[in-house]
């Protein structure tokens, strides 16, 4: 009952009873709002909004910086991976050409020991035929004179007079015949 | 019973008696909360000036980030120069709307008196800076070149008449939406007292103050994008 009464007084006091509608708090409410947005305009302009302010670019250059990094160092990636497959690319080159280059050396040596082995066995051979010719000549003229004798001894042994000399005819012609 | 009005009241701090224009009253105490308020968030909150934020500096930013990419998108590049001027506009409307949805609080921009300060403050700001930056140019504004002569001087009027209601309409969006809210959850506070109703009109004041905490943002915004697009007007009158 006391609220309902002072409502009334309330009522009495402003009219149409809507607090917004009572200008006497009018001159309180307007020098109230204006000292409060001249305080908020100074912490703002003063303090809060330049401090953000940098905040925010010091962020937005840290980023582009590291940005910025992130690619340099993928560039030097790729350059040393380049720099590697190159590297890579020389070394087989190189290990293929020193391949090349000593199996030629190889080839070469191996060549001129052939030529030389080749040379010392046909020598060799050589000297074997003539020595084996020789034998063989030397063979065929025993046989042909044991042979002779033994013509003479069976010619005489069978009583005949021994012509040396027809006998070694004989004896040369059928060596000549059987050969 | 109360009354759903009497949440509007003005009332003296200390004792009783009339209201001068400099006792310190419920609208001092509530406007130098939001005041702390803003200090804590964007000053205490930066305090640290971190690269990395925490969450408070990271919720100043976003209010700095926003509110500055609306100036600059509304008003271009020559209106950042005034970005504090509608960021103290914007902190004091968004902070004065969140304070006055705590229960027992009072909201200073349910007032007529506080958002006609508001509204008239940037329509006389944004007239003389459009007079003083483009001189009697600034009146190519109501004189549309892209209208048939005829029509011209019609439009003219009708465009005065606009300009002169802006403020007016802006002050009061603001202030009606709040008081509306406001007075609506007390008229269902009201009924709550009444047994066969109560968990209906328990249910209607969350709904409605989910919908006023919506509104507080809403209107706050909309205030300072309205700001914005006047301020265009007198930095660019020629569209």
């Amino acid at each position: 009952m006391a609220d309902e009464a002072t409502l009334a007084e309330h009522g009495a006091e402003t009219g149409a009873g809507m607090p917004q509608l009572d200008f006497s708090t009018f001159p309180n409410q307007i020098f109230w709002l204006l000292v409060t947005l001249v305080v908020i305009y100074f912490i703002l302009s003063r303090i809060a909004l330049p401090r953000i302010g940098a905040v925010l670019a010091e962020r937005a250059g840290t980023i582009t910086n590291d940005v910025a990094a992130a690619e340099e160092m993928k560039a030097r990636a790729v350059a040393a991976e380049a720099a590697y497959e190159k590297a890579l690319a020389d070394a087989r080159a190189e290990a293929n050409r020193i391949i090349a280059e000593t199996k030629a050396g190889i080839q070469g040596e191996l060549d001129i020991e052939l030529k030389k082995a080749d040379a010392e066995i046909a020598a060799r051979t050589a000297e074997s035929e003539k020595a084996i010719a020789a034998i063989r000549d030397s063979a065929v003229e025993n046989v042909l004179s044991v042979a002779r004798d033994t013509a003479e001894a069976l010619v005489t042994a069978l009583g005949a007079n021994v012509d040396a000399a027809a006998v070694a005819t004989a004896v040369s012609a059928r060596m000549k015949g059987d050969a | 019973m109360f009354h759903p009005l009497d949440q509007f009241i003005v009332k003296p701090l200390f004792g009783e008696g009339p209201i001068a224009w400099y006792t310190p009253t419920n609208v001092t105490l509530w406007m130098s909360i939001a005041v702390l308020c803003i200090f804590l968030l964007l000053v205490v909150g930066s305090r640290g000036r971190a690269i990395v934020p925490t969450r408070v500096q990271s919720v100043g930013e976003l209010i700095y980030g926003f509110v500055y990419k609306m100036v600059e998108d509304v008003t271009g590049h020559e209106g950042v120069k005034y970005f504090p001027y509608i960021m103290t506009l914007f902190l004091f409307i968004l902070f004065a709307n969140f304070l006055g949805l705590l229960p027992m609080s009072f909201t200073t921009t349910s007032h007529i008196a506080v958002t006609a300060v508001l509204g008239f403050g940037v329509f006389f700001a944004v007239t003389i800076l459009g007079f003083v930056l483009n001189g009697p140019a600034f009146l190519a504004m109501f004189w549309m070149k892209e209208a048939p002569l005829v029509l011209r001087p019609v439009i003219a009027i009708i465009e005065v008449i606009s300009y002169f209601v802006r403020p007016v309409s802006h002050s009061i969006r603001l202030a009606g939406n709040i008081m509306a809210g406001h007075a609506v959850i007390k008229v269902f506070a009201g009924f709550a007292a009444i047994t066969l109703i109560s968990p209906v009109s328990i249910l209607a004041i969350t709904a409605i103050y989910g919908l006023e905490v919506l509104v507080a943002g809403i209107q706050a915004y909309v205030f300072t994008i309205l700001t914005c697009v006047y301020l265009k007007d007198a930095l660019h009158p020629h569209h």
